[in-house]
């Protein structure tokens, strides 16, 4: 059977059949909401838990990618609210060709995501056995770090192994400088824990939504949306627009925490 | 409830949703530079919840959607509610285990702690 925007016998209106197509997409993204909102909580609890570790962690991602990426995912959810203009309105050829830019812009997104994530592979912060939040500063040359920013990681990390053996003395250790350096590690070590676990979830989301648009541009190029009929490109842009919104907590969250310390 | 055809968002709109989108992720980036103490991650957030919402009220149709999806999108804002709310409130006033790095010491807060 085509769903081809024809009414079915429960509804009274075409109107009111549109209405519970996008009510239920909605109820759908309210449990995504409270999904996404347990993992916000926990890294919220962590990071008050351990702001010094939280805080060379933030720093120790790329600005420049993380902002690059911002802008691609909002450029891609403006392309993705004009494919669903397009079919609304009919312009039959436009809905593949805008549906095909998000795609496009998705695209590079996860492209520059694999770009980060390979770095910090290479800069020893991937969580497990090989994790040290001191690499970088211990092989500036490994990591490419130089002048203001070496120095910068240096004395954060001191600091945030200082911070870290106050709070172990406190707590009576017996050698709170040795304490200090592990508790630093392994507490950077649960930010990155949290920052893959944050950034994949939402990466996957981004996969998913990919092979939907794979979907609907191959939909669409048989000219199938149109005003009559636009539905799954109205509730996957819903889709699209949540993960974009995601992205918008998870930037500011992850990446900029700390930046005015530096 | 009077039917009304759908409602289509204009380009223009969404032209200037996506520019204050961008002057927004700017914004937040230099805010994120500057040294406001504790403030920094309110106006992080802040900025945050402005895209939002301009995501949700015009990429979304939120704003030209039915009553009873908006009901909805806020039922789904206020149970995330809760859920931050409540386990916060919990967290902060518990007793909690150190982490195993830390020695132990039982009797600190998480929060309160240091």
């Amino acid at each position: 059977m085509h769903r081809t925007g024809e009414l079915y016998g429960q509804y009274r209106t075409l109107e009111q059949q549109k209405e519970t197509a996008s009510l239920g997409m909605w109820v759908f993204l309210v449990t995504e909401i409270l999904f996404f909102g347990g993992v916000f909580l926990a890294y919220t609890i962590n990071r008050h838990a351990f702001p010094a570790a939280f805080g060379i962690g933030g720093n120790m991602l790329s600005l420049p990618l993380g902002f690059g990426n911002t802008i691609v995912l909002i450029a891609s959810s403006f392309t993705m609210a004009m494919s669903v203009w397009s079919a609304q309105t009919s312009h039959k050829k436009l809905v593949p060709i805008f549906l095909i830019l998000t795609l496009a812009l998705g695209s590079v997104f996860l492209g520059i995501k694999v770009v980060e994530y390979k770095q910090k592979f290479d800069h020893h912060l991937i969580p497990g056995h090989n994790f040290d939040v001191t690499y970088c500063s211990n092989n500036p040359a490994a990591c490419d770090l130089t002048g203001k920013d070496l120095d910068d990681e240096k004395k954060e990390i001191k600091e945030g192994v200082e911070a870290e053996a106050d709070e172990a003395k406190r707590r009576g250790a017996a050698n709170p400088e040795q304490v200090g350096a592990a508790a630093l590690n392994s507490h950077a070590q649960l930010y990155f824990s949290l920052y893959f676990g944050m950034t994949g979830l939402h990466a996957l989301h981004m996969i998913i939504g990919a092979g939907l648009l794979l979907w609907l541009i191959l939909e669409a190029r048989k000219g199938r949306f149109d005003a009559n009929y636009n539905t799954p490109v109205d509730n996957v842009g819903l889709y699209w627009h949540f993960v974009d919104i995601v992205w918008i907590f998870l930037f500011p969250l992850l990446y900029l925490i700390n930046r005015h310390l530096v | 409830m009077a039917e009304h055809s759908e409602h289509i968002v204009s380009p223009k709109i969404y032209a200037a949703v996506l520019t204050a989108l961008l002057v927004g992720t700017y914004l937040t980036v230099q805010a994120a530079k500057v040294d406001l103490g504790r403030l920094n991650i309110v106006v992080a957030l802040t900025i945050a919840t402005i895209k939002m919402s301009l995501v949700i009220l015009f990429f979304m149709h939120g704003k030209y959607s039915s009553r009873r999806t908006q009901l909805v999108i806020v039922a789904g804002f206020f149970w995330l509610a809760i859920m931050l709310g409540l386990t916060l409130q919990d967290y902060s006033t518990r007793h909690a285990e150190p982490s195993r790095s830390q020695i132990s010491d039982p009797g600190t807060s998480l929060f309160l702690g240091s």
